[in-house]
């Protein structure tokens, strides 16, 4: 039996995960209170994406428990999972709005599929939930007509409109321009703020991460490199996370991805 | 050498046993599928939108095809049918062909081509893009919700589609032989009438077009579910659904024509 305190929100306990033979998370310990806004940063591949896999349950780790609001989510039976989720929600990396549905319908889906609420209050709920992110203006384009920061804020309205008590953040400032990347980490901590969620934040991103986050994690190698505040990674003398946060091209994490030996690989030897 | 041969073995040994995985992962698709129709069937809506964009949609292309068909079977048949002086059976024998055979067999050929390769790309175009997974992190089901609508279309609007190309291909031949060679009218239709029945020809044909149906619907909604999400993984999945489907529809037919007819003769 798993112990769980009601002030958390996330449990990842000596979670292990790999692809076939290849190892991704190694004896993952991560603990996430109600509330709290955690950035997940590290190389790339380095499991982050696989760690909200996990939290969603959309994987299976090979040993460990994952606990979600005090239920084991491996364990979970599809419908129990589906029960979950409808309190969890996921902005991917490109947003993923389906293409055939316009900004509206987009955003209504979620109520369609998973209320009985009628047309009228669904009108009510969409239009809201679009003037959050500032887009009520757009409801009738569809997606190819969107820029991308408009993409990922009418995701982020799909994502929150059953009012979620977990959010998840796949690379949210992925390939914007500075001023949507500002739009959209501002729109997340108001989000949280005021649906009173608990949001993990996968990302790139060091500048608006910092600014928007309780905790980060960085990740290396499949453990948990480090776990501290935001403020601490800007003096820390640690190589890999001085790397990462001036974007040093080798060091830690090597430039080079592992060879034969230069000269002998030239020489045909 | 001894090398080469447990090389060999090793390529071979995989081979088979990617093809009893891939098996083993159409079943466990399938028996989804299953459970998920039940969902399916209680949204009319999603199913008669993929009755448009798969059925109605290829109404154009199986009707001209048919008529087409019907023509060319038409000046074949007349011309061996009056070397024994019994052109006014040109009608019962385009009937007949088109019923039992051609009608399902290349209405779910052209099906394959027109439709279930759209749906293949579609499908696995969603997932590429991870609306798929958006949709599952929502608590909707995919295979409900995407696939199996997009199954049931291809069921439902097979039987409609092979009827449709059946009776453009009479209309052709009639126009060929009728009006154009001069055949009777009214031998035309009475030796049709009198010869094409209702439950050994018809129903068969309909029998093969539901079965037509399930197998094409099935190879395309699976191919685009579990297609890589690139670029060439969609592209290998449309070809996969095209060459699969055809190949499945003809061997298909094969059985069935010798479970429908071997007892007749």
């Amino acid at each position: 039996m798993t112990s769980f305190h009601e002030s958390e929100m996330i449990a990842l306990k000596d979670v292990c995960f790999s692809y076939a033979d290849r190892p991704i998370l190694n004896g993952i310990d991560l603990t996430i209170k109600r509330g709290e806004i955690i950035a997940i940063m590290g190389g790339s591949g380095g499991g982050k994406t696989t760690l909200l896999g996990l939290i969603a349950g959309r994987l299976k780790p090979q040993s460990g428990s994952v606990l979600v609001n005090g239920f084991e989510v491996p364990k979970l039976r599809q419908t129990e999972l589906y029960g979950l989720r409808r309190k969890i929600g996921m902005l991917f990396q490109f947003g993923a709005l389906f293409t055939d549905l316009n900004v509206f319908d987009n955003v209504a889906f979620p109520y369609r599929e998973q209320t009985n609420l009628p047309e009228e209050m669904i009108r009510t709920l969409v239009l809201l939930k679009l003037e959050a992110v500032g887009l009520r203006g757009a409801k009738d384009l569809m997606p190819a007509e969107l820029s991308g920061g408009m993409a990922r804020r009418v995701a982020l309205a799909r994502a929150v409109a059953l009012d979620p008590s977990v959010m998840l953040y796949d690379e949210p400032f992925t390939g914007l321009d500075p001023i949507s990347v500002g739009i959209i980490g501002r729109l997340i901590k108001r989000l949280n703020r005021a649906l009173g969620m608990t949001s993990v934040i996968v990302t790139h991103d060091l500048n608006e991460t910092l600014r928007l986050v309780d905790r980060v994690v960085v990740l290396s190698q499949g453990k948990i490199h480090r776990d501290m505040a935001p403020e601490e990674i800007r003096s820390t003398d640690d190589p890999f996370i001085r790397q990462f946060a001036d974007g040093l091209p080798d060091g830690p994490v090597p430039f080079h991805y592992p060879g034969r030996d230069y000269w002998s690989e030239l020489m045909g030897q | 050498m001894s090398a080469y041969f447990i090389r060999l073995i090793s390529t071979l040994g995989h081979l088979v046993t990617s093809r009893i995985d891939r098996l083993g992962l159409v079943a466990r698709f399938a028996g989804l599928l299953l459970v998920s129709l039940r969902i399916a069937l209680g949204r009319l809506s999603l199913i008669f939108r993929e009755v448009y964009f798969s059925g109605v949609r290829s109404l154009s292309i199986v009707a001209v095809s048919g008529l087409f068909v019907g023509m060319v079977l038409a000046v074949q048949g007349y011309e061996v049918l009056q070397r024994y002086g019994s052109a006014e059976s040109l009608g019962v024998i385009v009937a007949l062909s088109l019923v039992r055979e051609l009608g399902p067999v290349v209405t779910a050929l052209l099906f394959a081509g027109r439709a279930s390769s759209a749906v293949t790309a579609e499908i696995g175009l969603m997932r590429a893009t991870e609306q798929l997974a958006a949709m599952d992190m929502m608590a909707v089901d995919p295979i409900s919700r995407v696939v199996a609508p997009r199954f049931l279309a291809a069921v439902f609007s097979m039987p409609f589609l092979a009827a449709i190309f059946s009776t453009a291909g009479v209309i052709g031949a009639w126009i060929i032989g009728v009006k154009l060679i001069g055949i009777d009218d009214g031998a035309f239709w009475s030796q049709m009438q009198a010869n094409v029945d209702v439950r050994i020809d018809v129903l068969n044909g309909l029998v093969k077009s539901i079965v037509f149906g399930t197998s094409v619907g099935l190879i395309s909604v699976f191919e685009g579910y579990f297609a890589a999400p690139t670029a060439e993984g969609i592209a290998t999945a449309t070809t996969r659904t095209v060459v699969i489907s055809s190949l499945s529809v003809l061997l298909l037919d094969l059985l069935l024509t010798v479970m429908m007819f071997r007892g007749l003769s």
